[in-house]
């Protein structure tokens, strides 16, 4: 992809992104439209915003690198995320608008009236939140490697910069509009590349994926290694290098790969014959595309496969960022019907990460050595459309990928920031700006300091703990009148340590095998833990249901045409 | 309405309540009136009060009418659920028994494709939009039941003329909530007796 294109795309988004953001403080209200927006929005607008908000990084770059990598287990990932709304819209969505709460911790505390369990949810917020900032960061800085070749480092740190700015000036998460308009970009950004990345594969013969051969070089490919990696060669291979392989230093002159572990250091470039079999970064399944194109092939895929199911259609009612946008609604009906035409977005939009990868297993191979299938979308419109229509195509899916991440990191980052001033530090505006930089400073750190892993693996992770802890104080906190406080408490501490401790563990030094396996997809195990420890204990405790609990039933669940008491609750705002 | 209630006890002209011990005395000095007994003693342990009274106040009663609502709507819920559960969990258990069905190709696609990458996007709108219609029709039923007036609910109460009251006294159990329109929702139209 021509940089100067690429980073256009990204600059142009930047740019958008920091004008709205605070000229767009002047024209909107002041601080938060939230409270006069409700009366003015639109169930498709404020669907898009919710779209805008959700589809991170992960959804745009990440899934077609799984997909390209992994195959068709992976599809489940964009059908629980999208799935996630459907149960989200049966159990909670307008129960969770009528209760009025803005933030996930100001749930807890209307239903629970217990400052204990609301601060326990305000730790899970932050720490949910933290782990969904990290993977943005992370592949942020895989954008800018991709498009100009800057380091890792740069990415990060340019969105964090961003961000800040604009949740400092009020900007980007207060205005509906533009979080709409962020879905409709990225939308736009995978769809129209899309239309000729297939015209050019129909013309070059529509080859399809069902070999019985891991994939290979389809012609004479050079491959830069962007970081260091350790590569698996399957059988021997001839190529030049120009670099420095297994810490020995080639320039330009052919090298015999035997079969086995190769390590490749970073900045080395390696040009493979045409027709050679793609080495593998180490860790990655070598697979027939046969294999690939079938379900449950590896090991352990099957309890892989329920988990992710498990974490996914139960963690979005959990996340951070989804609750307060809700509170957008006029009432319970129009946050159900929003919800519907939320499902409807999303559908559309995880039409297109599947041909992604699928396509980047024919025309990108080689990104399965370099181990950044992430960067299989920004990748593709260059190497199948070339010339102006190839940079333009490539600026568009950049600036796509760059709106992904401001939109998601600005919506986590304020909800994250609002916790942290009002439940951590002391409240009010210096809180809330400590608050933000707080929230944006740890995971950057993380993402320099922790091992480089999928976007969309890590942000998995993040709808596993929040499965196995918001879930369960959601569902029973809106169904079940016998919940009680310390019931609550126990599962939240629970469900938050255990899934918590597997995240630690995948993300530093994961295990082999089936512990593995575990630890990697914790949700099958976690969730049904959290809501056993939740029932149990609140059966053990019967005198501690809150004594305001059936107030708070009439309040979730009866209409607003009826006029009746509701309770006096208000959430605090920042 | 007025806070004692309804216009009290219709053609007794001004009987207070616990009417069925004055009854002998009364009966002496108005001829042609028809003993209301049993009846009378039904419509007294009916609610005078609109519904959302009775929630506001969480009595027996609107705790009862509440109950029911979430319960419905948890119904409704948890068969939504069971739908979706069926397909995202069977699909796996699909693919992992019946091998053919892994490998079997659609529109020249592998199956798990299709409908992974594809068919399933329309199903899940498909299962909210029949949500959302009826979880909005168990809402404008509970709607309808606790909001309606009471004289509309309890024609025994209110009748002016006793007209109707002429021709109740049969089966204690026979027309209650003659306007009930919508779909048949027994539980809530029935406490005739409140829980403690």
């Amino acid at each position: 992809m021509s940089t100067a294109y690429g980073l256009a795309g990204v600059v142009v988004v930047v740019l958008a992104t920091v004008l709205i953001g605070t000229l767009g403080v002047r024209i909107s209200r002041t601080t938060s439209d939230f409270y006069v927006a409700s009366r003015t929005v639109t169930p498709l607008r404020n669907a898009s915003a919710i779209g805008g908000e959700y589809l991170s990084a992960a959804s745009f770059l990440g899934i077609a690198g799984l997909i390209l990598a992994h195959g068709a287990d992976m599809l489940w990932l964009p059908v629980g995320w999208t799935g996630g709304y459907l149960v989200l819209l049966v159990l909670v969505s307008a129960p969770l608008r009528r209760s009025g709460a803005y933030t996930l911790p100001d749930f807890a505390e209307a239903r629970l009236e217990s400052m204990a369990v609301r601060r326990a949810a305000s730790v899970l917020v932050v720490l949910i939140s933290w782990l969904y900032l990290l993977p943005q960061f992370q592949s942020a800085g895989l954008v800018l490697r991709t498009v100009a070749g800057a380091p890792v480092w740069t990415g990060g740190v340019l969105i964090a910069v961003v961000v800040a700015v604009n949740v400092l000036v009020g900007g980007m998460r207060s205005i509906t509009l533009v979080q709409a308009f962020q879905y409709w970009l990225k939308l736009t950004a995978l769809a129209v590349p899309i239309v000729f990345l297939l015209l050019a594969w129909r013309y070059d013969g529509a080859p399809g994926l069902s070999s019985n051969l891991p994939p290979r070089f389809p012609e004479r490919t050079t491959v830069s290694v962007g970081l260091a990696v350790t590569v698996n060669v399957t059988e021997p291979v001839r190529v030049t290098a120009d670099g420095r392989v297994d810490g020995r230093t080639v320039d330009g002159a052919p090298l015999d790969l035997a079969p086995g572990p190769h390590h490749i250091d970073q900045g080395t470039s390696v040009t493979f014959p045409g027709g050679a079999s793609v080495p593998h970064v180490q860790g990655d399944p070598v697979k027939t595309d046969r294999e690939w194109s079938i379900p449950l092939g590896g090991d352990h895929s099957l309890y892989a496969t329920y988990s992710l199911i498990l974490a996914t259609f139960l963690g979005t009612m959990g996340l951070p960022h989804v609750l307060v946008r809700f509170y957008t609604n006029p009432d319970g009906r129009a946050a159900r019907r929003t919800t519907v035409m939320v499902l409807s977005l999303l559908g559309a939009f995880y039409l297109f990460p599947a041909l992604y990868g699928a396509l980047g297993r024919l025309y990108t191979p080689e990104l399965l050595m370099t181990g950044r299938t992430d960067a299989v979308v920004l990748t593709l419109p260059g190497r199948l459309v070339g010339g102006l229509g190839g940079d333009l195509l490539g600026a568009l899916v950049t600036g796509g990928a760059v709106a992904a991440f401001l939109s998601t990191s600005s919506g986590i980052t304020v909800s994250v920031a609002g916790v942290l001033a009002q439940d951590i530090l002391r409240g009010g505006v210096r809180s809330f700006r400590a608050g933000t930089l707080l929230a944006l400073v740890v995971p950057l750190a993380l993402a320099f300091a922790a091992r480089s892993l999928s976007v969309a693996d890590v942000v998995g992770l993040a709808f596993a703990v929040a499965a196995s802890t918001f879930c369960p104080l959601l569902v029973l906190g809106v169904w079940w009148r016998r919940l009680t406080v310390p019931g609550a408490l126990a599962g939240l501490v629970t469900g938050g340590t255990l899934a918590g401790a597997a995240v630690a563990w995948t993300i530093t030094a994961p295990p082999a095998g089936l512990a593995g396996a575990l630890l990697a997809e914790p949700a099958a195990w976690t969730v049904p833990i959290a809501f056993a420890v939740m029932i149990v204990v609140s059966w053990c405790t019967p005198r501690r249901v809150p004594p305001g609990t059936a107030r708070m039933m009439v309040r979730l669940h009866t209409p607003e045409s009826l006029n009746v008491d509701r309770g006096t609750w208000r959430p605090k705002r920042v | 309405m007025t806070p004692g209630g309804p216009p009290p006890d219709g053609a007794a002209g001004g009987a207070p309540d616990g009417a069925s011990a004055r009854l002998p005395g009364g009966a002496a000095t108005a001829p042609g009136r028809v003993l209301v007994t049993g009846s009378r003693a039904r419509a007294a342990r009916r609610p005078r009060y609109p519904v959302t009274r009775e929630i506001d106040e969480q009595t027996g009663l609107g705790e009862a009418y509440m109950r029911s609502l979430v319960r419905a709507q948890f119904r409704l819920a948890a068969r939504l659920c069971a739908v979706l559960g069926i397909v995202v969990f069977g699909l796996p258990g699909l693919f992992a028994l019946v091998p053919q069905a892994r490998e079997q190709q659609v529109l020249g696609l592998p199956l798990p494709w299709v409908v992974l990458a594809g068919a399933i996007y329309p199903c899940f709108v498909v299962l909210g939009r029949l949500y959302v219609r009826l979880a909005e029709r168990n809402e404008d039923d509970f709607a309808e039941l606790v909001d309606r007036d009471p004289a509309a609910r309890d024609p025994l109460a209110t009748d002016p003329t006793g007209a109707l009251a002429t021709h109740v006294p049969g089966p204690p159990g026979a027309p209650r909530a003659p306007d009930a329109s919508g779909a048949p929702r027994p539980r809530p139209s029935g406490p005739a007796d409140p829980p403690a």
